[in-house]
Formats: structure tokens, C-alpha cells, sequence
């Protein structure tokens, strides 16, 4: 697909993308929040809650640990703007966004694992023993979710015969049957790749402060003040970024094809129903499981590839 | 209290109305010190904490535990050498006491080879508890305070993970030397003290007022269980015992203080799992609990309602109904939670061998308490030494084998149900409203000794008294140094991640009653 030349609405679309999830990635973590206490009994503490201690964060001023280089400074604004720019890439508010050309699922892929290992630099770089096994322990899950993530790629693209996002939208958008259990199969795999993928639960628990415990956190100990903010708030755009690529590929019903005024308010609209739906969903499984056996995890990926390998044979069998 | 108990090798221990068969053996010769500890070995007596003092002579105290009852060895020090000989190579928690003993008075363990500071962490100049007087109580032990020796672990790929004193959640303060390859723990290593609160020097020269006060301020999760055998201790060395109604809502407060720190610990191993509606469910029973002990005994973690001679609360008809339907309401629904622990799959595949406690280990450390009695250690003061009121509706032993966190849980909730049938027999059959004693008192110093079973195990008490109620020496021991050791000895093998959530199980004090 060549570049056209840029419209001013596909323009104010692409701004728009990257504020809404530059603005409601927080929103988002505090809704999971807000179910997770309704489900434990607990007295939520608000919507903004994320909001609020991001800005506590960045007001506080940065302190940084013995020993530490360049890298450690470097790592938080380049996590985030990976992250940040990965959110350019995504369609949500129209199917064929401003970068479209190279809104290719395997890009994407490849985006968050610079992230992550941008992440895991900055975790090693002080040489505390914490940052190290975080920085292992993620780049341990991350290397076997990885497989299943692309397999799922692969069975969604199916479709299409093409793993550019756009033309996925676009063709299990259109025509075809509502139900393809190829691509059932592929949404529970993506499930656990998800939660495999954003340190949640059962894979890791956001909320610990057993530091021996930690994957996520462990690798942010060392950071504090605006650097800590910049990584957390990168990790809230990333889990947002999952859901909308899983909503695009397994839920992509609303996404407006033209974008105008109205149909980006519609398709907004649309599209935080789903996300507060899926947000639920995430805050009952975490609230029905206990932690996996950080050996276990092999066994949960496992699932996940066998899952999404499952659907990419299925497509073959049951739907062509 | 200067019978012998041990009679050519028989035992002769004098029974108490309220707590357990106990002796205090007085021995002038470390030689004798050392055949009575064999003896004790022999007759299969677990240490249960080693104490110094400083009175008119430097003495070093030993309390084990028979199943017969307790015994403490009190060994006179010769002014000249301060010297003891060491227990380790019988008892091998020993060795942790006597360096804290060392520390803090100055006292020299003979044949202890880990001559590493314990409680000394380099904030004092000579031993704070040591005679100003003598001269050799100066000397401070060898080893540099900083960069404190622990065992290094060698080998390809074997890496050291250091963890606190500082954690990253708000908890107390206590070091962990992890040697590991990958996520394995090779060895655990815990450096404890770090809250060191002199309670030793707090105790001396107070009323026996005061000394309640402070015994039930110890440790804020073993208020009853320090002022129970505080106030045992003391009724001993004075020669009484407390009224039938005393001992029942003394059992009573008892009972309650397991409960709620049983439920506090079973939410808390739920979330350190992962499952944080656990912690919430529990968390909720326990408040409740603290919120009933405030209305009817007047503080929510029972401080100050036991003292010397008797209790300072008294249960109404009105608040005997409340308690009695607490006890109802408590009974069905940890019913419930125990069920859904149970029939989770995700936290029992945590909780199954995971941070297994061999019988033989347990035993040879003297592990008590509910770490004990899941690892096949069939202990339980309350069911071992019946005494009143306990013998006439004596709770049964929980008792389990197979020593892992599961195993723990399953004796965590097996005791809260037994202390609920307890309770409520108690609270039916009260007796008339309890009444608290005088004590006599009397020109010459007494001693008197105690143990009871607390939430977490076995805590030993003993006192020394002056003329005029006054206190000279006190030593509250609760059983975590124990625990601690048990928990260096179950963690090998582990994960690394799975280690806080075998530290919940056990729940070792980190301070403890003054580590």
C-alpha cells in the first residue's frame, strides 16, 4: 500500500488516537482497580487514582541510585515513547489511521519487545540483585509468550492473507460469518498471552510488595520521582494498547471505516464500553486466581501456544 | 523453689492449678549444667530459649520443655571467667541464644564455634546488660559489626541475593541472605536485631504494675500470651494461684488473641499467593473480633486485661450472649473460607510442597507451635498439661505430617475451630466473677517461671522479684528465634519466589519479644 497524502482528518484522527490513550490508559488501570475492591469487599479509591499518583510522581523530584549510567536515565523517556508511538500504529478510532502502511502486526510485536528490553536495560543497569531477577524473570516470560503471540497473529491474518492490521479489521469486518471458532480459540490464547504479556495475575500480581515475588515491579524498584511515573505510565499505555489490538482483531465491530466527526464520537464511545467490559473481566480473573508457580508460567504459555496453534489448524479444517 | 526436681535421674516437677508442671534447678558447676542438659537431651526436652541475668551473682538460665513439664537450669557464673559452657552440641538453637546472651551481658560461651555478634549490630561500646563492675564483661567479641560474616555459598552460577533490612513493603525490619542458582535457594541465611528493645532493662526496678503493663506491650500480636506468662511467672514465685473465675476468662482472652492472629495470618498467606480477596474476607472476621474485644474488654488487641493475681476484666450476662454469638457467627463463616481454601486449586498448588519442615528437623531445632504440629511434632501445652480450666474441656491436638505451607494452613484452621469449641465451653460454664489476689510479699528474692501456649508457639516467662513487689530481672521469650531457624531449614529447595510465602507461614516475629 503506498502512502496517500495525508488528509487533515486522518491527521486530527491519529492526534486523537494517541491522546485517548495517552489520557484514558490510567482511567483504564483505575477501573480495574475499582472492580478488583468491589469484588474483595473493598472501599475503591476512585477513577483518577492512577491519575493522581502519576502527578504526585512527577512533581517529586528524581533520586537516583549508586552506581548507575546513562542508560538508567535513558530507558524510562524511551520506554514510553516507544510505547507512546506503538499507540500511533493501533487502529481504533478509524480502520486505516495515518500510519496504516506500517501498522503491521509483527511491527507491533517487535515494538513491544524493544520496550521490554529497553525496560530490562534499565533494570540491570544498577546491578541490584532485585532489578536482575525481575529483568530475567520478564525476559523469561516474555520469550515464551512471544511464540503464541505471533502464532495468534498468524490465525487472524488468516483471513486477510496479510498481517497488516488494517486489512485484518477489514476483513473480519466484512462478509464472513459472525462466529469463526478459529478465531474463538485464538481470543482465549490471546487471554493468557495478555495476561502473560502486562504482569497480571496469574502471572504476576501488580499490587505485591514482596520484592522476592515481583516481575513487573522489580524491574521499577530503583526509579522514583517522574522517571517512575514515565514507566508506569508506559506500562498502563501498553496494557490499553493490548486490549485494543485484541479488540481489533476478535471484537473490531464499530470502528469506523471514514473518519468524521461523528463516527470517531460514535466509535469512541463504542470502544470505552468494550474497554470497561474488558477491564471487568480482567479484574475477575484476577480476583478468581492465586499467583502461578513462577515455574508454572511455562506450563500457562504452553496453553496459550497450544490454544492459538489450535485455531491456526482449525481455520483449516472447519473454515475454508 | 529450692527443691531438686530431679531425684537420681527421676523427675519431680511441681504441678501448678493454672499453667504447666515447671522447676527451677539452681547448679553451682558448669559440669553440672552440662550432665542435667544431657539428661534433658536424653529425655527428649527441646530448648526453648537461653537467658542471662545480672543480680547479686551473673547467672545464665536454660528453659526446655518435657513432656513432663518445664524446666530451667539456672547456672551461678563464676565472677572471675564469666565462662558457660556452650549447648550447641546438644541443642542446636542454642547457639543463636548464647551469642545474644554474650552480647548482652558479656557472658563467655565456651565451645561455641559461631562466635558472630548476634544482637550487637555495632550501637554499643561493652554489653549493655553486663556488670559496670567487672572488668571482663568489657571485652567485646571479636568480629566487626559491619560487613557481618554470613555463610558464603560457592559454586558455578551461585549468586547471593541480599533482601532488607529495609523491604519494599511496610513490615519489619529484618535481613535475608538468599544463596541461589536461578530461582533456587541453596541456603538462607537471617540476620535478626535490628529492633533490639531492651526490654531486659525496661523490666528492672518496676512495680509489678508496671511489669503487666509492659509485658502486655511486648509484642503487639502476643499481648495475652506475654502478660499471662508474665503474671504466671510472677504467681509462682509468690506462691499463689488465681481464682477459678480468673483462669477461665484468662483461658478465654487466650483463645481469642489465636484466633484472631490465625485469621489475620491464613488472609495474609491468601494474598502473599496472589489472591487478594482472601486477605479481605479474613481481614474482615478479625476486625471483628478486635471490634468485640474493644466493647467487651476494653482494648482491641487485649492489652492490660491480665495482671498478677488475676484479670482486670469481668464478663457480664450481656457480654457472655455477644461472645456466644460471635463464637457462632465466627464457626460458619471461616466454615466457608476454610471450604474455598481447600477447594482452590491455583493456592494449593502454592500451599503443596511448598517449604517443607521435616519432622526430624522440627524436632531436632524443638519447633513448637502451629510450624511444629504441622511438620508431625505433637506439642500443645494445652493438651500436653491440662491444667485448669483447660483440662475440662481440653481442645484437641491438631496434628499433621507432611510439614509444607498446606500443612500449616490445615493446622491454622483446625486451631481456630478447636479455640471456638474452647470458648464457647468456657463462656457457658463461667464460674463466679473472677477476682483478682494480693500477693503476698516477702523479705528474700523469689523466682517463678511459666509457659504458655501462645498463637505461634510456646512462650516461656520468668521473673525475679525483690522485696516490695519489685521487679529485678524479667525474660520473655516467645518461640520465633525457633521459628526462624525452622525457616532457614525449609526454604532450601525453594523457589526464591515462594519464599514470602513460607515466611507468612511460619510468621516468625522479626522483633519478637526482643530479638
Amino acid at each position: 500500500m503506498a502512502i496517500t497524502s495525508p488528509s487533515p482528518a486522518m491527521v486530527a484522527v491519529e492526534a486523537v488516537q494517541l491522546l485517548f490513550v495517552l489520557l484514558f490508559a490510567p482511567v483504564l488501570y483505575g477501573w480495574i482497580a475499582i472492580v478488583r475492591a468491589f469484588l474483595s469487599n473493598r472501599t475503591p479509591a476512585g477513577l483518577f487514582q492512577p491519575w493522581r499518583n502519576l502527578l504526585r510522581l512527577f512533581k517529586k523530584e528524581t533520586l537516583l541510585p549508586e552506581g548507575h549510567s546513562i542508560l538508567f536515565v535513558l530507558v524510562p523517556p524511551a520506554f514510553f515513547s516507544v510505547i507512546a508511538g506503538a499507540s500511533l500504529l493501533v487502529p481504533f478510532l478509524s480502520v486505516s489511521p495515518l500510519l496504516a502502511p506500517v501498522a503491521d502486526a509483527v511491527t507491533l510485536v517487535g515494538l513491544f519487545s524493544l520496550a521490554r528490553m529497553t525496560m530490562a536495560l534499565g533494570a540491570m543497569d544498577v546491578g541490584t540483585p532485585f532489578g536482575d531477577m525481575g529483568a530475567r524473570r520478564e525476559m523469561m516470560v516474555a520469550f515464551l509468550t512471544e511464540p503464541a503471540t505471533l502464532m495468534i497473529l498468524f490465525t487472524v491474518s488468516l483471513w486477510s492473507g496479510s498481517t497488516s492490521v488494517p486489512s485484518i479489521i477489514r476483513s473480519l469486518s466484512d462478509g464472513h460469518d459472525l462466529f469463526h471458532p478459529s478465531l474463538l480459540i485464538a481470543a482465549l490464547a490471546f487471554i493468557l498471552v495478555f495476561l502473560g504479556e502486562n504482569a497480571r495475575l496469574p502471572i504476576d500480581n501488580p499490587t505485591t510488595h514482596l520484592e522476592l515475588t515481583m516481575i513487573h515491579e522489580a524491574m521499577l524498584l530503583e526509579y522514583s520521582g517522574p522517571l517512575l511515573a514515565l514507566m508506569e505510565w508506559g506500562s498502563m499505555q501498553k496494557l490499553l494498547l493490548y486490549l485494543l489490538i485484541g479488540i481489533d482483531f476478535f471484537a473490531p465491530a464499530g470502528i469506523p471505516e471514514a473518519p468524521t466527526f461523528l463516527s470517531v464520537l460514535a466509535g469512541s464511545g463504542i470502544l470505552a464500553g468494550k474497554l470497561f467490559l474488558l477491564g471487568s473481566g480482567i479484574a475477575l480473573i484476577e480476583s478468581l486466581f492465586a499467583k502461578l508457580r513462577i515455574f508454572r508460567v511455562p506450563e500457562f504459555t504452553a496453553l496459550a501456544y497450544l490454544l492459538s496453534t489450535l485455531g491456526f489448524l482449525l481455520h483449516f479444517v472447519l473454515e475454508v | 523453689m529450692n527443691e531438686r526436681p530431679f531425684d537420681e535421674g527421676g523427675l519431680c516437677l511441681i504441678p501448678s492449678e493454672e499453667g504447666i508442671p515447671r522447676a527451677l534447678l539452681p547448679l553451682d558447676l558448669p559440669e553440672n549444667y552440662l550432665r542435667e542438659a544431657r539428661f534433658l537431651k536424653s529425655s527428649g526436652a527441646r530448648l526453648k530459649g537461653i537467658w542471662g541475668a545480672t543480680s547479686e551473682t551473673p547467672s545464665l538460665y536454660a528453659a526446655f520443655l518435657l513432656k513432663e513439664g518445664l524446666v530451667v537450669l539456672s547456672l551461678s557464673l563464676a565472677r572471675s571467667t564469666l565462662s558457660f559452657p556452650s549447648l550447641s552440641g546438644l541443642f542446636p538453637a542454642a547457639g543463636r541464644f548464647e551469642r545474644t546472651v554474650r552480647d548482652l551481658f558479656g557472658f563467655r560461651p565456651e565451645g561455641l564455634s559461631d562466635l558472630r555478634l548476634q544482637t550487637n549490630h555495632g550501637l554499643w561500646a561493652r554489653p549493655p546488660l553486663s556488670d559496670p563492675d567487672n572488668p571482663l564483661a568489657s571485652d567485646s567479641p571479636s568480629s566487626p559489626p559491619e560487613n557481618y560474616p554470613f555463610v558464603r555459598v560457592s559454586g558455578e552460577g551461585v549468586h547471593e541475593i541480599p533482601v532488607g533490612p529495609v523491604h519494599a513493603g511496610i513490615i519489619e525490619p529484618g535481613h535475608f541472605r538468599f544463596s541461589v542458582v536461578g530461582e533456587k535457594v541453596l541456603r538462607l541465611e537471617t540476620r535478626m536485631g535490628y529492633t533490639h528493645k531492651g526490654i531486659a532493662s525496661l523490666f528492672h526496678g518496676r512495680s509489678l504494675a508496671e511489669g503487666a503493663r509492659l509485658a502486655s506491650r511486648i509484642s503487639g500480636d502476643s499481648a495475652v500470651a506475654c502478660s499471662l506468662v508474665f503474671s504466671q511467672a510472677v504467681e509462682q514465685a509468690a506462691g499463689i494461684a488465681p481464682s477459678e473465675g480468673s483462669r477461665f476468662v484468662r483461658a478465654i482472652l487466650l483463645e481469642r488473641e489465636r484466633i484472631a492472629n490465625h485469621l489475620g495470618d491464613l488472609g495474609a498467606l491468601g494474598n502473599d499467593a496472589g489472591l487478594g480477596a482472601a486477605l479481605s474476607l479474613f481481614s474482615r472476621l478479625r476486625e471483628r473480633l478486635h471490634r468485640t474485644s474493644l466493647t467487651v474488654f476494653g482494648h482491641r488487641l487485649l492489652f492490660d486485661t491480665i495482671v498478677p493475681g488475676g484479670v482486670s476484666a469481668s464478663l457480664s450476662a450481656s457480654a457472655i450472649g455477644h461472645l456466644l454469638g460471635e463464637c457462632d457467627d465466627l464457626t460458619r463463616e471461616i466454615s466457608q473460607l476454610e471450604r474455598i481454601y481447600a477447594d482452590h486449586g491455583g493456592l494449593q498448588d502454592r500451599f503443596q510442597n511448598t517449604g517443607i519442615l521435616l519432622p526430624e528437623v522440627a524436632h531436632l531445632y524443638g519447633v513448637g507451635g502451629v510450624a511444629g504440629r504441622a511438620s508431625g511434632q505433637a506439642f500443645d501445652a494445652r493438651v500436653d498439661h491440662r491444667g485448669d480450666p483447660t483440662h475440662r474441656f481440653a481442645p484437641a491436638l491438631s496434628l499433621d505430617h507432611t510439614g509444607d505451607v498446606a500443612a500449616r494452613v490445615r493446622i491454622r484452621f483446625l486451631e481456630i475451630f478447636e479455640s471456638l469449641i474452647f470458648t464457647r465451653s468456657l463462656l457457658l460454664h463461667l464460674p463466679e466473677p473472677p477476682l483478682s489476689m494480693a500477693l503476698p510479699d516477702a523479705p528474700e528474692p523469689r523466682e517463678g517461671c511459666a509457659l504458655v501456649e501462645g498463637f505461634r508457639g510456646e512462650v516461656i516467662g520468668w521473673v525475679r522479684l525483690l522485696q516490695g513487689e519489685v521487679l529485678e530481672s524479667v525474660h520473655i521469650q516467645d518461640p520465633s528465634p525457633l521459628l526462624w531457624h525452622a525457616l532457614e531449614a525449609a526454604t532450601p529447595g525453594n523457589l526464591v519466589a515462594d519464599f514470602p510465602l513460607i515466611n507468612k507461614s511460619f510468621n516468625p516475629s522479626y522483633s519478637g519479644t526482643d530479638l
